[in-house]
């Protein structure tokens, strides 16, 4: 983790590493699924970049301005076939919606965070395939994506855990 | 998040939401515009394509494709029922393939008659699927080759098995695929038997609806074999499509012949141009 200057003892990490792991490892996990030698016949991964987006917010909540999901959301549209756009707007309007949880309650927890995620993860795939094929009755498009939400919900706890690793890396100090 | 009593904070915060409201409206409609025009948005996504690509190249080449895993897990579940099948299936092959190979004999006579070429059965180039998106619901995958070998979109894609789907747009090395099973990709077929003409569209899923024009009665039977027909173009007639597993009711259900998932080697045909009328008349 060392940078190329020698770190001194205790010194704080850089702020490109601060700002850099979260977002790199964000377009990384967007980009995965097509790093990957697959040809899948229906949509069942986890949209990994997503879950740790997600993640990462629901860790860190002042990380990110509240904008940060346009420009990770276009990147995701452009490598993940979506219609450009569609998470652009909607992982901005989840970030919106986690903002005004974070303002009505006192406290949540991991089980609360597991459940702001799933709910965000379940309409954010729902409304992108709804936007992906538009005019699709509702009943085929669960059927469509019905397999992937429950994954991304079963996922969720362990991408918490890889932000939290990456957490460790970007705060490193020796 | 609260930007405590500091003026300058409060008004970066809020500027922060404006620009993320606004933001999310435009991404929005820019998704509902990128679906009524998908060409639109072609150069930034082929440019992202582009990026990408080599490491899939890399991961392809250390490690073949890896999707036969889920196929040979699901085998297990079916084995019983698909034994019984596939050996009722086998018997009924036999005596279509005696029958085809007469066929065959009685054809290749005709043609050396008439001195007609197979039309133009030559691809463009050869390539391989390189990856596909598997976390979103259209059905796109990555082609290994793109304009440097003269893909151009429209071209239908066929592996040795069966039609694959056709180029959406072409970049430089690399091309994106709709594949037969996406919902937005429709292909006109025809029954191999008797010429029924039918149309193919995506589940989404890996199988297809079948319809066809003719509303009385449901003409079709599990195991039959549906071909393009050549009819509005794109896809010149007689590549192999699907088989039908089973009725539904409004048609069909069929399974694609070529599994992308398998496939090793497509080949990129030229887009066909029907002439016209003559490839319109049923049989």
């Amino acid at each position: 983790m060392s940078s190329l200057a020698p770190q001194r003892i205790g010194e704080p990490p850089s702020q490109l590493r601060l700002q850099s792991v979260p977002i790199m490892s964000v377009m990384l996990a967007s980009a995965l699924p097509m790093m990957l030698p697959m040809i899948a016949a229906w949509a069942w991964l986890p949209p990994l970049g997503l879950l740790l987006f997600l993640a990462w917010r629901l860790l860190h909540p002042s990380l990110w301005p509240v904008w940060i999901g346009l420009p990770l959301g276009l990147w995701d549209d452009l490598v993940s076939g979506q219609p450009v756009g569609a998470a652009m707007g909607l992982w901005t309007i989840a970030l919106l919606g986690i903002d005004f949880i974070d303002q009505r309650t006192y406290w949540r927890g991991y089980w609360q965070d597991w459940m702001i995620a799933a709910v965000a993860t379940s309409i954010i795939i729902v409304a992108g395939a709804v936007l992906a094929h538009p005019g699709t009755g509702l009943s085929l498009i669960l059927g469509l994506v019905g397999l992937q939400i429950a994954a991304s919900i079963l996922l969720f706890p362990m991408m918490v855990r890889v932000a939290a690793w990456l957490d460790r890396v970007r705060l490193f100090r020796r | 998040m609260r930007p405590g009593q500091s003026r300058k904070a409060q008004i970066r915060l809020f500027i922060a939401y404006v620009v993320a409201v606004v933001g999310a409206v435009v991404g929005l409609l820019l998704a509902i515009i990128s679906v009524a025009d998908p060409v639109g948005f072609a150069a930034l996504r082929t440019a992202a394509q582009e990026v990408v690509s080599p490491v899939a190249r890399l991961t392809r080449s250390v490690t073949g494709t890896a999707s036969g895993i889920n196929d040979s897990i699901a085998a297990y579940f079916a084995a019983g029922s698909q034994n019984r099948r596939l050996r009722a299936q086998v018997e009924e092959q036999q005596r279509d393939l005696v029958e085809a190979s007469t066929l065959a004999e009685e054809n290749r006579q005709l043609r050396l008659l008439l001195k007609l070429d197979e039309q133009g059965s030559g691809g463009i180039a050869n390539g391989y699927l390189l990856t596909s998106n598997p976390t979103s619901s259209r059905r796109l995958a990555i082609l290994s080759i793109g304009r440097n070998r003269g893909v151009q979109a429209g071209m239908p894609i066929r592996a040795a098995d069966g039609l694959i789907g056709r180029v959406l747009d072409a970049g430089p090395t690399t091309a994106r695929v709709l594949l037969l099973t996406d919902s937005d990709n429709i292909v006109p077929l025809r029954r191999a038997s008797d010429g029924l003409p039918a149309l193919a569209s995506g589940r989404g899923n890996g199988e297809l609806d079948i319809r066809t024009l003719n509303l009385a009665d449901n003409p079709f039977k599990p195991g039959d074999i549906l071909v393009t027909s050549g009819t509005g173009g794109i896809y010149r007639p007689n590549i192999p499509v699907a088989l039908v597993v089973r009725l539904q009711n409004d048609g069909a259900v069929a399974r694609p012949l070529a599994d992308p998932a398998k496939v090793d080697i497509v080949a990129v045909l030229p887009a066909y141009a029907a002439v016209s009328g003559a490839s319109e008349i049923a049989p």
